[in-house]
């Protein structure tokens, strides 16, 4: 059924990978798409301006859900489940490592209710396997897909949680972070950095109602594998998936520009490519966001008006700047041991300080004082190099982010300089991609890391908008398969195998 | 732009209208205070018909739009193929939202090369902004900016002349020229709402009482009458025509609220306007999927037995059969002394019957009765007169 028909896969990206190696494992000729030189997208390795190679936009992330590496028969690689230590100023830093919280300044109580916290959530991110794992169901016309979707989460939630947990479920999954948050903790820096992990990519601050659900979405990464890893550690991720999607047959071209999906008689016939090359094809796969799939590559003259519209209406600008500085030396932390300095570490020391970071970026304004995940590794020249995420820092910065670059820098640099005395004169480099840059780069529409706000109104059934939230697009043979669709951002594999389960789907007339 | 604050706003005829009123009886039409009637209904029907009458035509919505891509903006717009439309020529439209089912109708005015003028039913900037992204177009809201007046009637084109208007006798239907009067520039076109000869003349808000009172000496040196109308001898003329109203014949598909009470163009009898073969348009792949399947209901035109008035009536196959659908909008004819409907039926077999039974109340001496009238079902617009479309026309 599949023989003979081929897809073009727009964008190397994880998820583009992913989709490609599923099209192609399953006899459809494919062939994948990449502008940049290196696959991966925010995966891939990066240069700095001073040449010294490092990890790209992702640092750090769970790994591929167990299900996609297992079928995309990924060699396993040991995994260092990843410490996050969340900073204190006054150095009574907290630990927390899988279900478990450590530190001089943790309350026993606070110890075993993060357990049963994490215990409850894990088992609410849990019960949304069958919509992470499938094409989200239709609200309107549903069929026997759409229905049967429905009924597994609905039997998901009611019999694996239980009544009480059930009842719990639908109290918080509306809720913000901060008021579940508060219920239940009692350390201010515990939970800020509870909110900090979760908020990471979104416009969002603990108040913002429904920001309970971002953290659910990731909690069910977590279901699905083991921890928190570090990129620099595991042999290349991006490497594994661009090896799978060879030995399963996909083409690959990187350093390769599409700029438009040719359109024949309003179905997509092929991609044109910046040099002026058609490449034909049945189906076009875009791992590239919503606004660039649909309003650069397809263009609005092709598409309905409404449709233009609300693509052109979703939240898709980041908030969050990768900020980079390498040191000879290891930078010391305030107590942390040597060996302890090089993780990952937190600085969110209270949900009122993410509220407040959060602020600013309503107003164009970066943080005064920015909320950080930070990743320490030592470099193969011995080097020490330290990457931040840092936000908010809006992606319409007032000043425009040439004017206020440095100064950013600058604010990150006092803020670490409460955690590491004396960091920032040890500096050797440093260098700042705003969001402006990420766009640019990683050719993201708004530098969005989730290619678009991970709100409720842009998520399952209406991510990235109603008319493409299962994968198809108006456009027949024109698919999504990236972090704009379900089930959206981090590193997941999961929009690209959910979307390669659609099109095989269609392509078999089903549906 | 006018003052939103108040109600209803004065047309540039304003004085002149209510001069003329015998009735002061009302209506608001996007904001305008309009004449629902002026003297008598039957008068300015007649006016239409057989002399020459004039409406103010100022507060239909009104859109300029300009710019690169004017021309591919409208054709993404509308259902039909306006890309070949030339200067000086006028289109009938309709649009559809993305699911195929009409928003509004109206016309499109090719005023000058890459200058056009979008007439609508509705306020649509909303929708002509959004359908705009991606196209290099401006889109300016000109409905309080052009004072516009509507001359109807066999006699329209002589009352024209005599006022002074020159260069009509080549005027097509359809066509636009630009012309001036009395020193002010005017643009006629040969387009209206009434299915008959007719014109439509439009000016600067500035030069309209002038505009107003050249068209009206022509009566008042006794060569030709001519009356003002209002909206319900409008209603008459307009039904006769075959010209349909969105938002009282039938949803349009933006205000509508439960799925299924909107309507595709094939629905409403529209389908020729469809043209599933130019470039992409917003709605058409919902319509080539629609026109693959069979329809299943239909805007139907009726000409009925008796003289009594289908108000609000029941449509059925046959009398006390099976209900099909109802009137959605209807006339007494004194040209065809007939009644007159539009009628929003399901197809019996998948086939527009060739006629229905309708359930018909009326008040006799302000009793109730019930009567069955057997109903002409037919594609034709009810009143097409020759003079209409030749040119030059009569002069009488």
């Amino acid at each position: 059924m599949t023989k003979n028909l081929s897809a073009i896969v727009i964008g190397g990206g994880h998820n583009g990978l992913v989709c490609a190696t599923y099209l192609a494992s399953s006899g459809v000729k494919t062939t994948l798409l990449e502008a940049r030189e290196t696959l991966g997208g925010g995966l891939s390795k990066q240069t700095l301006r001073d040449g010294t190679a490092v990890p790209g936009l992702i640092q750090t992330h769970h790994s591929l859900n167990d299900k996609i590496a297992r079928e995309l028969k990924l060699q396993s690689t040991p995994c260092e489940p990843l410490p996050t230590t969340l900073l204190s100023t006054s150095g009574e830093h907290i630990t927390l490592m899988g279900d478990k919280v450590s530190g001089a300044g943790v309350s026993a109580r606070d110890i075993s209710e993060y357990r049963a916290f994490r215990e409850e959530y894990l088992s609410y991110g849990k019960a949304l396997k069958s919509l992470m794992l499938n094409t989200p169901p239709r609200l309107k016309h549903f069929d026997w897909s759409d229905k049967t979707v429905f009924a597994k989460l609905g039997l998901d939630l009611r019999f694996g949680l239980g009544k009480a947990g059930l009842n719990e479920f639908l109290r918080v999954a509306g809720m913000n972070l901060f008021d579940v948050l508060e219920e239940r903790f009692s350390s201010e820096l515990l939970k800020g950095g509870i909110a900090a992990d979760a908020l990471f990519g979104n416009h969002a601050g603990p108040k913002t109602p429904t920001t309970v659900l971002p953290m659910l979405m990731r909690l069910f990464q977590e279901t699905g594998s083991t921890a928190s890893r570090q990129v620099a550690q595991v042999d290349n991720l991006a490497g594994q998936l661009a090896e799978a999607a060879k030995s399963a047959g996909v083409e690959i071209k990187t350093s390769t520009t599409v700029h438009s999906v040719v359109m024949d008689n309003d179905k997509p016939t092929g991609v044109m490519l910046e040099n002026g090359d058609i490449l034909n094809a049945d189906i076009i796969v875009s791992n590239a966001d919503a606004k660039t799939t649909f309003l650069k590559l397809v263009g609005a003259r092709n598409l309905d008006g409404m449709f233009t519209h609300r693509v052109t209406k979703t939240r898709t600008n980041g908030d969050v700047a990768k900020f980079f500085a390498t040191f000879d030396a290891t930078p010391k932390f305030t107590n942390l041991s040597q060996n302890a300095s090089s993780g990952r570490f937190l600085v969110a020391p209270t949900l009122m300080y993410v509220e407040r970071a959060f602020n600013h970026c309503k107003y164009g304004e970066f943080s005064e004082a920015p909320v950080l995940d930070i990743h320490l590794t030592t470099l193969d020249n011995g080097k020490s190099l330290l990457s931040a995420n840092a936000m908010f820092a809006p992606y319409n910065l007032k000043q425009g982010w040439e004017a206020g670059r440095a100064a950013f820098e600058d604010k990150i640099l006092d803020i670490l300089s409460l955690y590491a005395p004396g960091i920032a004169s040890q500096v050797a480099c440093r260098e700042l991609w705003s969001p402006t840059d990420i766009e640019k780069s990683f050719h993201i529409e708004g530098g969005h890391w989730h290619h678009g706000e991970m709100a409720i109104d842009q998520s399952f059934m209406m991510r990235p908008v109603p008319g493409a939230g299962q994968y198809g697009t108006p456009v027949p043979g024109l698919y999504l398969c990236g972090a704009a669709a379900h089930p959206g951002g981090d590193i997941t594999g999961l929009p690209g195998r959910n979307a390669a389960k659609q099109i095989l789907a269609d392509l078999k007339g089903r549906r | 732009m006018h003052d939103f604050t108040k109600t209803l706003a004065p047309s540039p005829f304003y004085d002149r209208i209510v001069a003329q009123s015998q009735t002061q009886n009302w209506a608001h039409w996007n904001g305008y205070q309009t004449p629902r009637v002026v003297d008598t209904v039957a008068s300015e029907y007649f006016a239409v018909r057989s002399s020459c009458s004039v409406m103010d035509l100022t507060p239909m919505e009104k859109y300029r739009i300009t710019g690169p891509d004017a021309k591919a903006f409208l054709n993404r717009l509308v259902v039909r193929d306006v890309s070949k439309l030339k200067p000086g020529r006028v289109t009938y439209v309709v649009w559809c939202n993305d699911e195929g089912k009409v928003i509004d109708d109206g016309t499109v005015f090719h005023l000058s090369e890459g200058v056009y003028r979008l007439c609508a039913q509705h306020h649509q900037l909303d929708w002509l902004r959004l359908s705009s992204i991606g196209f290099d177009v401006s889109i300016e809201l000109e409905t309080h900016d052009v004072a516009a007046l509507s001359v109807q009637g066999p006699t329209s084109y002589s009352v024209l002349t005599e006022a002074g208007i020159s260069g009509l006798e080549t005027v097509k239907p359809f066509d636009i020229v630009h012309t001036q009067l009395d020193g002010f520039d005017i643009t006629v076109s040969r387009t209206g709402f009434t299915g008959d000869l007719g014109y439509e003349l439009w000016t600067e808000p500035e030069n309209a009482l002038a505009l107003w009172d050249a068209i009206f000496e022509v009566k008042k040196r006794g060569l030709y009458d001519i009356r003002l109308i209002g909206l319900d001898a409008l209603e008459m003329v307009r039904i006769e025509a075959g010209f349909i109203m969105p938002g009282w014949d039938f949803n349009t598909a933006e205000t509508v609220i439960r799925d299924g009470y909107d309507r595709t163009p094939y629905e409403l009898d529209l389908g020729w306007l469809v043209n599933l073969n130019k470039p992409y348009f917003t709605g058409k792949r919902a319509l080539a999927a629609a026109n693959k399947q069979p329809l299943k209901r239909k805007m139907v035109k009726l000409i009925l037995d008796g003289n009594k008035v289908p108000s609000g009536s029941f449509i059925f196959d046959r009398k006390d059969g099976k209900n099909i659908g109802a009137v959605m909008a209807h006339s007494w004819s004194p040209i065809l002394k007939r009644a007159i409907a539009y009628a929003d039926i399901e197809l019996i077999n998948g086939q527009v019957p060739k006629e229905v039974s309708v359930e018909i109340y009326y008040q006799k001496e302000l009793a109730w009765k019930l009567h069955w009238a057997r109903a002409e079902v037919t594609d034709k617009p009810f009143w097409t007169p020759k003079r209409r479309s030749i040119t030059p026309p009569d002069a009488y």
